[in-house]
C-alpha cells in the first residue's frame, strides 16, 4: 500500500515535482508516522490501564497490632487485615510437635514449621486459601479441620496441617504468612 | 443493496439521502430464506430480543443502584421493596440472564447438530464464541452487584483463577481488584463494565449478522439453496414464526418472573457478602456449572484454569476438527450418536459442577472432562474421515416436495436457468 501511495502522490502533487523518485523515502515517513502513533497509543494506554491499580489510599491501609495475650492455648481467632481474614492460632505443645515432625520431602510446598513462626506457640497466616482465596474452615469450635489437624477448605477441598502447609488438595502453596512481629511479649504488629 | 421505489413519499424522500428503509426492507423483508427452517432457528432471534430486554431492566436498574459496599445490598433490597415496579425489573433482569443463557445455548446445540459452523460460515460461527464469552463476563460481573455471599465468594473464586498465570498472576490478580481482595474498588469496576459490555456484545451481534446475511442461514438438511425455489421472503413468513416462538418464549419467561423468580438462583446470595466467612458450598450460577466442572476436575490450579478456557476455545477451532463436508447431522449417523453423548456429556458436567469436589463427583467429573475434549479433538476429526454419510437430497425442496430427488432436482435446475 504504501508503494503506490507514494508512486501516486509523486506525480501528482505538483509540490513534488522535485522530491526524488525515492519509494524508501516514502515508505520510511508512513512507518515512522505509524510507530509515532503506536508509542502515542500505547502511552496513553498505560495510565487507562494502571488507574485499575491499588490506589494510594488503598496501599496506605495501616497495619494493625493485635493482643495475643488474650488467645487461651489451644484457641485462634481471626481478624481483618487488608481487607483479608488473617489467622492467629495458639497452638498446643501436641500440635507443635505434629507440625515439627513432618517429612519436608513429602510436602508440595517444603517448608519448616520453625520457618513460619516468630515464636512456635503463634502461627499467624492468611485465612485465605492459595488454591481460589475461600476462607478454610476451623478457627472455631467444632468446624472441620481437614485431615491434617489445621484448616480445610470447603470450596475445592484442600487440607492443611497445622503449621497451615498444604498437604491435599489443589492449592498449590501453603497458607501465607503475612510480615509481622512482636512488638512485645503480648503484642504482634502485623504488616 | 438495490434502492427501492417507496409509495409513500416522506420514506422515499429520506431513503434517498438515508437508506436505511431500503436496508431493512432488504435485510428483513425480501432477505430469502431457506423455506425449511424449524422451530430451533428461532433462538437467535429470541437471543436479540432477550439482549434488548436485558439492557432496557439493566440501565433502569442502574437509576436505582448504588455500586459501592456498604450500599449495594441494600439498594437492591430497595429496588425489591420500594422502588415502583422494583421487583418487577429485578426479576426480570435476574431472571433473563438465565433465560439468555438457555436461549443461546440452545442456539449453539442447534448450530452443533446441523453443522452451522461449517464452511462458509466460519466467522459467523467464531464471532457467536465471542459473543458467548462477553456473556459469560458480563453475567458474571452483574452477579457480583447485588453484593451477597455469593456475589462475594464468586468474585473471589473466578478473579483468583487469574492468579494461576506464571509469574504476572499475582499482578494481573491485584489490577482486578484494585486492592488486595475483593473489595469497593472491585465492585465500582464490575458496574462500570458490567454496564458497557452488554454494548460491546451489541456490536458483536452487528457483525454476527452481517456475516450471517452474507450466505443466509443454514437449514436442516444442511445443503445450500439452489435458487428462489428453495427460499421464502424472510418477511412475513419468518417475522410471523419468530413472534410465534417470542411468545411461547415469552409466556414460560413471565411464569418464571412471576411464579417462581428465585427458582434458578442461589438463596446465599440474600445474604450480605462477608469477607470473613466463605459459604460451606459455594457454586456460581448454572449456566456455569459445566465449566466449574472442569476446573474443578484437574488437579492442578494452573491446569484446571487452561482447562476451562481450553473448553470454550476448542469451539474457536471446532470448523477445522470437524472436516466432514456434510453439514446436517440427519444425514450423518455416527455422528448423530457422538453429538447426543456429547450432549449428554455437558448436562453431566452441569450436575456435577454444582455437586462438592469429593469422592465419587471428582472422578465422574474426571471421565466428564475427558469426554468433552476427546469429542472435539480426536473424536470429531475422526469421524469426519471414517464415517460414511447418508446420500443428501439434491436440493432443500425435493425432500418437501416428495416428487423423488431427481424431478425435484430438475425442477431446480429449470429454475435457476430462468432466474
Ligand atoms: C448481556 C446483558 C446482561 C446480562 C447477561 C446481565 C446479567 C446480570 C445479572 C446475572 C445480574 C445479577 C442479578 C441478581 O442476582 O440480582 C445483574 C445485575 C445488574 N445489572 Fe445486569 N446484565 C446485562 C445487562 C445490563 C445492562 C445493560 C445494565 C445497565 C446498566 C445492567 C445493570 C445491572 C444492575 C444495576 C444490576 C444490579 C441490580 C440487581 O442485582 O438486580 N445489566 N445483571
Ligand atoms: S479455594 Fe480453597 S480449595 Fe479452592
Amino acid at each position: 500500500m504504501a508503494k503506490t501511495l507514494s508512486k501516486s502522490s509523486a506525480g501528482k502533487s505538483p509540490a513534488d515535482k522535485n522530491a526524488p523518485e525515492n519509494p524508501g523515502r516514502r515508505d520510511f515517513i508512513v512507518v515512522a508516522s505509524y510507530a509515532m502513533g503506536a508509542v502515542g497509543a500505547a502511552a496513553f494506554a498505560w495510565p487507562v490501564i494502571n488507574q485499575m491499580n491499588p490506589a494510594a489510599d488503598t496501599l496506605a491501609l495501616a497495619s494493625i497490632e493485635v493482643d495475643v495475650s488474650k488467645i487461651s492455648e489451644g484457641q485462634s481467632i481471626t481478624i481483618k487485615w487488608r481487607g483479608k481474614p488473617v489467622f492467629i492460632r495458639h497452638r498446643t505443645a501436641a500440635e507443635i510437635a505434629a507440625a515439627d515432625e513432618v517429612d519436608l520431602a513429602g510436602l508440595r510446598d517444603p517448608e519448616t514449621d520453625e520457618g513460619r513462626v516468630a515464636r512456635p506457640e503463634f502461627l499467624v497466616v492468611l485465612g485465605v486459601c492459595t488454591h481460589l482465596g475461600c476462607v478454610p474452615l476451623g478457627q472455631k469450635v467444632g468446624e472441620v479441620r481437614g485431615e491434617y489437624d489445621g484448616w480445610f477448605c470447603p470450596c475445592h477441598g484442600s487440607h492443611y496441617d497445622s503449621s497451615g502447609r498444604i498437604r491435599k488438595g489443589p492449592a498449590p502453596t501453603n497458607l501465607e504468612v503475612p510480615p509481622y512481629e512482636f512488638t512485645s511479649d503480648a503484642v504482634i504488629r502485623i504488616g | 443493496m438495490s434502492a427501492k421505489q417507496f409509495s409513500n413519499p416522506v420514506v422515499r424522500w429520506i431513503d434517498h439521502r438515508l437508506p436505511v428503509f431500503s436496508f431493512l426492507d432488504h435485510e428483513l423483508h425480501e432477505y430469502p430464506t431457506p423455506k425449511n427452517l424449524n422451530y430451533f432457528w428461532n433462538f437467535g432471534s429470541l437471543a436479540g430480543i432477550t439482549l434488548v430486554i436485558m439492557i432496557v431492566t439493566g440501565i433502569v436498574l442502574a437509576m436505582s443502584y448504588t455500586p459501592h459496599v456498604d450500599h449495594a445490598f441494600d439498594s437492591v433490597e430497595r429496588i425489591m421493596r420500594d422502588v415502583n415496579h422494583g421487583w418487577l425489573l429485578r426479576y426480570i433482569h435476574m431472571n433473563g440472564a438465565s433465560f439468555f443463557f438457555i436461549v443461546v445455548y440452545i442456539h449453539i446445540f442447534r448450530g452443533l447438530y446441523y453443522g452451522s459452523y461449517k464452511a462458509p460460515r466460519e466467522l459467523l460461527w467464531m464471532l457467536g464464541v465471542v459473543i458467548l464469552l462477553l456473556m459469560m463476563a458480563t453475567a458474571f460481573m452483574g452477579y457480583v452487584l447485588p453484593w451477597g455471599q455469593m456475589s462475594f465468594w464468586g468474585a473471589t473464586v473466578i478473579t483468583n483463577l487469574f492468579s494461576a498465570i506464571p509469574l504476572v498472576g499475582d499482578s494481573i490478580v491485584t489490577l482486578l481488584w484494585g486492592g488486595f481482595s475483593v473489595d469497593n474498588p472491585t465492585l465500582n469496576r464490575f458496574f462500570a463494565l458490567h454496564y458497557l459490555m452488554p454494548f460491546l456484545i451489541a456490536g458483536v451481534v452487528i457483525l454476527h449478522i452481517i456475516a450471517l446475511h452474507r450466505f443466509g442461514s443454514n437449514n436442516p438438511i444442511g445443503i445450500d439453496a439452489s435458487g428462489p425455489q428453495d427460499t421464502v421472503p424472510f418477511h412475513p413468513y419468518y417475522t410471523i414464526k419468530d413472534f410465534f416462538g417470542l411468545s411461547v418464549f415469552l409466556s414460560l419467561f413471565a411464569a418464571a418472573v412471576f411464579f417462581f423468580p428465585n427458582f434458578m438462583g442461589h438463596p446465599d446470595n440474600y445474604i450480605p457478602a462477608d469477607p470473613m466467612q466463605t459459604p460451606a458450598h459455594i457454586v456460581p450460577e448454572w449456566y456455569f456449572l459445566p465449566f466449574y466442572a472442569i476446573l474443578r476436575a484437574v488437579p492442578d490450579k494452573l491446569g484446571g484454569v487452561l482447562a476451562m478456557f481450553g473448553a470454550i476455545a476448542v469451539l474457536f477451532v471446532l470448523p477445522w476438527l470437524d472436516r466432514s463436508p456434510v453439514r446436517s447431522a440427519r444425514f450423518r449417523p455416527a455422528f448423530k450418536i457422538f453429538f447426543w453423548l456429547f450432549a449428554i456429556d455437558c448436562v453431566v458436567l452441569g450436575y456435577l459442577g454444582g455437586q462438592p469436589a469429593e469422592g465419587i463427583y471428582v472422578v465422574l467429573s474426571r471421565v466428564a472432562t475427558v469426554w468433552y475434549f476427546l469429542h472435539f479433538l480426536v473424536f470429531l476429526p475422526l469421524l469426519s474421515v471414517f464415517e460414511t454419510p447418508r446420500p443428501l437430497p439434491q436440493s432443500i425442496s425435493s425432500p418437501v416436495l416428495g416428487g423423488g430427488a431427481a424431478l425435484a432436482g430438475a425442477a431446480a435446475n429449470a429454475a435457476k436457468e430462468k432466474v
